[in-house]
């Protein structure tokens, strides 16, 4: 860790002056420095690698910057985005949601069986699917806060029984999007933005992500999410009621997969009980790489975007230039494992 | 030094007499399992004054000092304020009654900065639709306020309140706790071994800083192993031993190897010289 980057010279000139404080001997070397930067700026680390994968496929994958991939790219983080800001929410508080994924798709069958079989009127369909959301994270949150189980085993648990009863409830098929509403599938809708061909499931996923930048930072709540993942105990001392604050962000982040649910039924236009499997651990990639901390208390909610598309970029970047699926993800577990380093690394720099 | 921090002759009149204590403590009980942490543990504090709490480990001392602060409950007994029972369930209800508590682990998050700790779990909110709709935070304000409050006390060497607290050092984050403490008490502060962490100069200047909070008005109870500052500044000196009171002792009547060997039970209380015992407790 400490491989400094100034050689000490011998000492052939004068002595330099005895040190007058004990505690600063050491000038600090550019790692340091960039230790304490990063520590300091969270986002400047995912900035910096999104802008450094953008670069490199830029160059190795002529067709990655024309606007119809951009597009590509934005509505294949969509789904992934969203689900990692309800992840980040909860990896916030020292928690981890391994059932995200089995929430989401059990929200796309509600929705999807609702209106296509159910007769039931799409707004009215999206409404139980959203709570449906919300009752999982509620399921998740009381199992946390008052039975005291770890966040790992009650999702471990819960992502099993979510995924058991969206197969019961779809009975293993898909539901097409020609038998659904149109109010459910209209997150695949096409706006164009400035040029770009964006989804209202991406215009979402950005809505979502400033609403949850703004009550984290600036209500009472947000603060006391931070509060009680920094130091749960201290937080309760201080006078934050922790167990209310967890459950609040359990349910929370159920509603935001539920949103994320609506927006896979506009991406896919249906609604299959297969999809979103491998979403539990591309959502704590995302969260991750955005450079909010595993240890709680430390993150920021627009991390978790470019951390979304940090993956999206380099799963389309790779595709694009011909590699195989399974380097896709060699590539983006390494990303993982490099950026809990660095997030370890980067603590560090407390003082 | 001008303060009176330990002579009879400037020690606030509180203590003796007719004074009603502003907190009291009655047969408090507590237990875990076969251990008795509390057993029947009386306290009280006077208006104005500095009550130190000694004792031995294991003499009940945190646990005491828990259920004053709503951290715990006891079993049985009473907790009484300014002569009315009162029920401290939950570290909220304590800060309710008026007594604000320095925990021995400051209780503050490192990585949130120091206004948002003082005003954690009493953050202001904007005046108007921004606050009561947007639920918007006067973070300004509260800024302005958390300067205000740490210059009050005179601590001067932080000047940014947006400060992250992990940057600062333990006597500053002792005073950021301190402040805390201090701007929301209306009652009483509890500091639970506020020096224990700390270097010579910073030890001094938190045993001024309990001064100006006790010459602010505020009673403080103050829990410490350390026995010149326990004498320095304390009125009177509370000994817990074996889960109860033995004894509540005058320093400026006794000697401080008089209270080790009280508190290790070396010594009768009764066996004290004259004037060793404080006038309100006999």
């Amino acid at each position: 860790m400490t491989t400094s980057n100034t050689p000490r010279v011998p000492a052939s000139g004068p002595e330099p002056p005895p040190a007058a404080p004990a505690d600063d001997e050491r000038p600090p070397t550019l790692v340091d420095r960039a230790q304490k930067l990063l520590h300091a700026q969270a986002t400047l680390g995912p900035a910096a690698v999104l802008l450094i994968t953008v670069v490199a496929f830029a160059v190795v994958a002529p067709n990655f910057l024309s606007p119809p991939n951009i597009s590509l790219i934005l509505q294949q983080t969509a789904v992934i985005g969203t689900l990692a800001l309800g992840q980040t929410l909860i990896i916030l508080t020292m928690g981890i949601d391994l059932s995200v994924g089995s929430i989401m798709v059990l929200c796309s069958i509600v929705m999807g069986r609702l209106s296509a079989d159910a007769g039931v009127p799409g707004p009215v369909a999206l409404l139980v699917g959203l709570a449906c959301g919300m009752a999982c994270g509620l399921v998740n949150g009381l199992l946390v806060t008052r039975v005291k189980l770890p966040p790992f085993i009650v999702t471990l648990g819960s992502l099993n029984i979510f995924f058991a009863l969206n197969l019961w409830i779809s009975r293993s098929e898909t539901i097409r999007g020609a038998d659904m509403s149109e109010v459910l599938l209209w997150t695949g809708q096409v706006v164009t933005v400035g040029g770009t061909r964006l989804t209202y499931g991406s215009l979402l996923m950005l809505l979502i992500c400033a609403v949850l930048a703004y009550a984290l930072h600036r209500t009472r709540w947000g603060r006391h999410v931070y509060a009680t993942g920094d130091d749960k105990e201290a937080a309760r001392l201080a006078g934050v009621r922790v167990d209310r604050v967890l459950l609040s962000v359990y349910v929370v982040a159920g509603l935001v997969y539920a949103v994320g649910a609506w927006i896979l039924i506009g991406r896919i236009a249906s609604a299959s009980p297969q999809a979103g499997v491998m979403d539990n651990l591309d959502s704590i990639t995302a969260v991750v790489l955005g450079g909010t901390s595993l240890f709680g208390g430390r993150g920021l909610i627009i991390g978790t975007v470019m951390g979304a598309l940090i993956v999206g970029v380099c799963r389309n970047g790779l595709s694009l230039a011909g590699v195989d699926v399974l380097w896709q993800n060699f590539a983006v577990g390494v990303l993982v494992i490099l950026a809990v380093s660095l997030d370890q690394w980067i603590r560090k720099a407390r003082r | 030094m001008n303060q009176t921090s330990t002579g009879a002759v400037g020690r606030p009149a509180g203590p003796i007499g007719s004074a009603e204590p502003v907190l009291q403590a009655v047969g408090l009980v507590k237990r875990y399992g076969n251990v008795t942490a509390l057993g029947g543990a009386d306290l009280e504090l006077y208006p104005g004054e500095i009550l130190a709490v000694i004792g031995d480990n294991g003499a009940g001392k945190s646990s005491l000092i828990k259920a004053l602060s709503g951290a715990i409950v006891p079993d049985a007994g009473e907790i009484l304020v300014e002569g009315r029972p009162v029920r401290l369930p939950t570290p909220i209800a304590a800060r309710e009654a008026g007594i604000e508590t320095v925990h021995q682990s400051l209780a503050v998050s490192p990585s949130l900065d120091i206004a948002t700790n003082l005003f954690l779990g009493r953050e202001l909110r904007r005046p108007g639709v921004l606050g009561s709709v947007f639920r918007m935070l006067d973070r300004s304000r509260m800024r302005s306020e958390a300067a205000r409050h740490l210059s009050e006390l005179g601590i001067k060497t932080i000047q940014n309140p947006n400060q992250a607290v992990e940057t600062l050092s333990g006597g500053q984050r002792q005073a950021v706790a301190v402040a805390r403490a201090a701007a929301f008490g209306n009652r009483v502060v509890i500091m639970d071994e506020p020096t224990a962490a700390l270097g010579v100069r910073e030890s001094r200047a938190v045993l001024d800083l309990i001064l100006r909070v006790r010459d602010s008005g505020l009673p403080v109870i103050l829990i410490s192993h350390n026995m010149p500052h326990v004498f320095e500044v304390a009125d009177r000196v509370h000994v817990q031993r074996l889960g109860r009171r033995v004894a509540t002792l005058d320093p400026s009547g006794c000697s401080m190897s008089d209270a080790v060997a009280v508190m290790t039970g070396a010594l009768d209380p009764a066996e004290l010289p004259a004037g060793a015992l404080a006038p309100a407790y006999s």
